[in-house]
């Protein structure tokens, strides 16, 4: 997989070729991934994917079957947790439960060679940070789930890492916290200028939050880039229907149109598809399109279907439209227009940048 | 509760715990014979404390519970440690094998092979012996408890230490051991009960002068029963009970989730 140069000077973290093996099962396959200073980077994909594995190895609870993992110039596979200058925030937040919130922050700082009274300062900026003035004293699990997080993060930030790696951070939230705290994990992580490595498991987060998502499935990364590159033009029908709903058809490559518009023979006609890649003529294919990428068209039209039901979401209506060839298409459309109804013929069209084509 | 289910919780108390309430009972007799009941008297209390040697081998008794448990609960910890943090090594099966097996092992065996091993290195045997023998037997115990909890303490805990820059040595110090303090107690309650207990394998190992409680009511039981044994046993079985419910309450209280 390459990935596309996004980076200003030399990367912070460089993560070359890592491969990790448990026994027979390969739980991360070549990864490569490059982080810059500053950046904001989540691994996103399904449970199993490896994403987990990959920071434990950046953290240093794994040991690499191969592979490097560079921080700057230096090494950091030869070093121990203990000695690594990356913190992570895990995932239940394993926060000390014998300890008071304070002594959880001041924890990392001890035996950093700070003087008590630069501990203190220390904790006492971090608690106010984290908008945990007055909880000092409190023991964990008197807290909530949103002021453990915090603890949590408090915690991890204590060292001042160049990266911090953040295992699932929002994960045991509820869904309305999780909302707030996506935007003020973003916010904090602006004013930190600390590189975030984030594990998520939900599209919607990595999109809200990061600056690039790197997808992961089966221990490999599929696909590295900004939210709307990932979105628009996923790099595969798993990477398509990950980051939302996406109409996925059958087709053959019918020959290129103009310039890159590759033309698309499918079960109810031939669409034009803008596409990057070269394809071979009479190659089967799928072509993946939003719904609210679908345009309805009231009279004729090259590719026509009938409405075969609606659903009103409030902002949106949803439609099913049934093709000539029984294909179900979704789309979606904003709700102000004039509404179809179940039964109505409708024309569909499809602006081809809307178009990703995706090996079979 | 069914009414069957009462009964037969009851039949099974009353088989349990008969013998102990009786003794109890008859250490308050003022007779002194032990079968007749002759009155409530806390005499054979007061002479149980002006018993000397009786009030020596206690002695003894607490001072071999207490050096024993000592060892114990330090060897034990460390066992556990070995089999539950150290993934996995060679041979990791057959100690765990090891540790465990004195727990089932006959008391008269291990009571025997200690005496030939003493015997054979040219040991004194006497306190020192019966201290080493009861540590012996109860470091299984410890490791077991203590395992029990670290199976369930949450690993995360210890790399979030390390993560923050402990070193092994500051994770075992200030995570690993104070999330495990109550088990390691419970562990040592245990050991030192078990010790206090003790007769067939302290029997075997001991030597002159080395004669600790239990020994001491055996030697006397055995010239007749009377109800100063009886007072001496109702004040063991008190101290055994307190040191059960500690132990237990020990481990129950902070469950780790």
């Amino acid at each position: 997989m390459t990935v596309p140069d996004h980076t200003e000077g030399e990367p912070l973290l460089r993560i070359a070729g890592l491969s990790k093996r448990f026994g027979a099962f390969a739980a991360l396959s070549d990864v490569s991934l490059d982080l810059t200073a500053g950046e904001f980077v989540c691994l996103l994909g399904p449970s199993g994917c490896g994403k987990s594995t990959l920071l434990r190895l950046v953290a240093g609870f794994e040991t690499p079957t191969s592979g490097t993992i560079m921080l700057g110039s230096e090494d950091l596979a030869a070093l121990p947790p203990h000695r690594r200058p990356v913190n992570m925030m895990f995932q239940f937040y394993a926060l000390f439960p014998h300890m008071s919130v304070g002594r959880n922050i001041a924890y990392g700082l001890k035996g950093m060679g700070m003087g008590r009274t630069a501990v203190a300062d220390r904790v006492a900026e971090l608690l106010r940070l984290l908008r945990l003035d007055g909880f000092e004293g409190r023991a964990p699990d008197t807290l909530s789930g949103g002021q453990r997080q915090r603890v949590a993060l408090a915690r991890a930030l204590a060292r001042e890492p160049k990266v911090l790696l953040l295992d699932e951070p929002l994960g045991a939230l509820d869904r309305s916290l999780r909302e707030e705290t996506q935007g003020e994990l973003r916010a904090l992580q602006r004013r930190l200028g600390t590189s975030f490595v984030v594990v998520t498991h939900d599209a919607g987060e990595a999109m809200t939050m990061a600056d690039r998502i790197a997808v992961m499935n089966q221990g490999r990364l599929v696909q590295i880039g900004d939210a709307a590159s990932l979105y628009e033009r996923p790099a595969s029908r798993f990477i398509a229907g990950l980051l939302g709903d996406v109409n996925l058809i059958e087709g053959r490559i019918a020959g290129p149109a103009a310039g890159a518009i590759q033309a698309v023979e499918t079960g109810f006609g031939r669409i034009e598809a803008a596409t990057e890649r070269s394809w071979g003529l009479g190659e089967a294919v799928a072509i993946g399109i939003r719904p609210e990428r679908v345009t309805l068209v009231a009279g004729a039209a090259a590719l026509e279907g009938r409405i075969t039901e609606r659903t009103y979401l409030g902002d949106r209506l949803r439609y099913r439209v049934t093709m000539a060839d029984g294909t179900i298409l979704r789309a979606s459309v904003l709700s102000s227009g004039h509404a179809l109804s179940p039964g109505d013929p409708v024309g569909v069209a499809f602006a081809p940048d809307a178009i990703a084509i995706l090996p079979p | 509760m069914s009414l069957f289910s009462r009964a037969a919780l009851g039949l099974g108390l009353l088989f349990l715990y008969a013998p102990i309430a009786a003794l109890v009972v008859y250490s308050f007799n003022a007779s002194a014979l032990v079968t007749v009941w002759g009155g409530f008297s806390l005499k054979w209390y007061g002479i149980l404390f002006q018993d000397g040697p009786l009030l020596a081998a206690a002695l003894i008794s607490l001072r071999v519970a207490l050096a024993s448990a000592l060892i114990a609960t330090l060897l034990g910890t460390l066992a556990a440690l070995a089999l539950g943090r150290s993934g996995r090594f060679l041979g990791r099966l057959l100690f765990t094998g090891l540790v465990y097996a004195p727990m089932v092992m006959p008391e008269v065996v291990t009571g025997l092979s200690l005496l030939l091993l003493f015997v054979g290195l040219g040991l004194d045997r006497g306190v020192g012996t019966i201290v080493i023998a009861h540590a012996t037997l109860a470091t299984g115990f410890v490791a077991v408890v203590v395992l029990a909890r670290l199976r369930v303490l949450d690993q995360s805990l210890e790399e979030a230490a390390a993560d923050l820059g402990a070193g092994p040595f500051r994770v075992l110090a200030t995570v690993t051991l104070p999330l495990l303090a109550p088990a390691i107690a419970a562990g040592f309650l245990l050991a030192f009960t078990l010790s206090l207990d003790d007769l067939v394998v302290a029997s075997f190992v001991s030597g002159p002068g080395a004669t600790t409680l239990p020994m001491r009511l055996y030697s006397q039981v055995r010239l007749g029963v009377n109800p100063e044994i009886n007072a001496a046993s109702t004040l063991i079985v008190a101290l055994v009970t307190v040191i059960a419910l500690s132990a237990s309450w020990l481990m129950a209280r902070h469950q780790y989730r």
